[in-house]
């Protein structure tokens, strides 16, 4: 176990490079300027499982969101393997809290989507489609509709259909934080085999340390807002990562310190 | 079955009263039977109306005719009224320049009623089925229109953005995701859409044209034949609720995916 100041020298080469990234918007509702991001430095290496672990409005969602291409960074730089990140691209996989699934199209038309539209021929698709239905466990359930899908369901095709891209990272905001304890641990589980599988690199994002432990490679702690990174730890206990075991709990122990007084922050800080 | 008969038939109970309070009332004088002729009167009218063969008279076997007309202009209205209204709503809800340009002139003649366009479709397009056509496009035209712009304009954000990373091209939004999730709302405003196509059609026959069941009715009231215009009255309300219920159906099929939503 080790804790580093700003990170830890990554291993291999690196996937997403982020520099001195600032995030500054207006909350028009409080006519004010808020600095949502304030310098952020990371480096997330190829095949690695990167969690980022804040204070609900530590700006956590806002960095995603710039990563995935959604929002546009005030000042930073921000490359995705040496090429400066422009807009959204299948090359980045986005799985969101809300699912984000397409109401009107079955688990397999949601699935095909991102092929279809990239004019895939219609073999290839059928063929890896699939391969991606089985792999997450949705057999059975191709001709359904988003609608008559349990949560854990709903998070399964959402994550085949990013899959199905084969993107070049994973980017996951809490995506099971709205499902029930027992469904979030089994889909846990499912993420970290198929990742194991696949060693494919991922920034997930949460506010449950556990979550972020068991997942994580590095877990990078953020302050309250403006968000900026307070800690990275490097989890170096083996995989499968026993929640229960004392090296873990020690860990749980010490991120809960580094995280309580931004939750404290966070809270008189004055989320409205 | 009989479970559904069961709780049909207390609904049954009021138009049996109804009717047979309109029965006893013009056949025992208690209204002049001349302006409301009895049920069975109107009845047995709309039946000579529609198979009647009797020659020279002149409601007997024409009403396939002006049904035909009427309906004719109410689909060809509501197609008129449906291609423009979602194409144009679509715009408003979807480009800021279109929804600054439009939306004001839209709101602006929303509020007009549709007679009060009559003399312009006359003088415009004559006593001819293009100024019947007219009035029910553009009076089916506003629900449409103004219903598809709030649906496109609430697509969620979220879904944008999931086509956008899943890499949609920018001009395939509107057809693949856009569209699709405004559906229901779009199918709100057809509803409203053919409802106001057969109010309308009456009127634009009343007034603009020489054949269909609202012209009927409007020569009928010359020669005082008030049985003729309830048998008028009855048939727009049954080809009406058909209309309505195709609408239903085909946006039960089209969003089947929101079943139990």
């Amino acid at each position: 176990m080790s804790l580093a100041a700003v990170e830890s020298a990554p291993r291999k080469r690196s996937r997403i490079i982020v520099r001195a990234l600032r995030k500054r918007f207006a909350d028009i509702a409080r006519r004010e300027e808020v600095v949502a991001i304030d310098g952020i430095d990371l480096v997330i290496a190829d095949d690695e499982f990167l969690t980022i672990l804040g204070p609900s409005g530590c700006g956590k969602t806002t960095l995603l969101n710039i990563v995935a291409g959604f929002e546009r960074p005030t000042n930073g730089e921000l490359m995705l393997d040496g090429v400066a990140i422009r807009g959204p691209g299948p090359d980045r996989g986005v799985v969101f809290q809300e699912y984000a699934l397409f109401p009107w199209l079955t688990v397999e038309q949601n699935i095909e989507f991102g092929l279809r539209e990239r004019r895939i021929p219609k073999r290839e698709r059928f063929a890896r489609v699939q391969r991606l239905i089985a792999s997450v466990g949705l057999g059975g359930s191709e001709r359904r509709y988003p609608q008559e899908l349990s949560g854990g369901m709903r998070q399964r095709v959402a994550l085949a259909r990013v899959l199905v891209n084969d993107p070049k990272i994973l980017l996951m905001d809490e995506p099971f934080a709205a499902l029930d304890a027992q469904t979030r641990t089994l889909m846990q589980q499912e993420l970290l085999r198929m990742w194991s599988a696949e060693r494919r690199t991922a920034l997930f994002i949460t506010h449950n340390i556990e979550e972020a432990l068991l997942l994580g490679d590095r877990v990078v702690v953020m302050t309250a807002r403006p968000g900026r990174i307070k800690a990275t730890v490097v989890v170096d206990l083996p995989r499968p990562r026993d929640v229960t075991s004392p090296g873990f709990n020690a860990m749980r122990r010490e991120i809960a310190a580094l995280l309580e007084d931004e939750v404290q922050a966070a809270f008189a800080g004055g989320e409205p | 079955m009989i479970a559904a008969c069961r709780n049909a038939a207390p609904r049954l109970i009021g138009p049996i009263i109804a009717l047979l309070i309109w029965h006893l009332a013009s056949t025992h004088g208690w209204v002049d039977a001349r302006f409301v002729p009895a049920p069975l009167t109107v009845l047995h009218t709309l039946r000579e109306w529609i198979f009647g063969t009797a020659p020279g008279m002149p409601y007997s076997g024409t009403w396939f005719a002006h049904a035909a007309s009427s309906a004719y202009r109410v689909f060809g209205g509501f197609l008129i009224a449906a291609v423009i209204g979602i194409a144009i709503g679509s715009l408003i809800g979807w480009f800021r320049l279109f929804s600054d340009l439009l939306d004001p002139i839209i709101q602006m003649l929303r509020p007009i009623p549709i007679t009060a366009w009559v003399p312009f479709a006359v003088i415009f397009f004559g006593i001819r089925d293009a100024s019947a056509l007219f009035l029910i496009a553009l009076g089916a035209f506003f629900p449409i229109v103004v219903n598809t712009a709030a649906g496109v304009a609430g697509t969620p954000r979220l879904l944008v953005r999931a086509a956008r990373m899943l890499g949609i091209r920018r001009h395939m939004l509107l057809p693949r995701v856009v569209l699709p999730s405004a559906m229901p709302f779009i199918f709100t405003g057809l509803r409203l859409g053919i409802g106001l196509a057969w109010v309308l059609v009456i009127v634009a026959e009343m007034l603009a044209v020489k054949s269909g069941l609202g012209f009927a009715m409007w020569d009928a009231y010359y020669f005082l034949r008030m049985d003729v215009i309830i048998a008028a009255m009855l048939s727009v309300g049954v080809l009406g609720f058909i209309s309505d219920l195709a609408i239903r159906l085909l946006g039960a099929w089209v969003l089947r995916w929101s079943r139990g939503l």
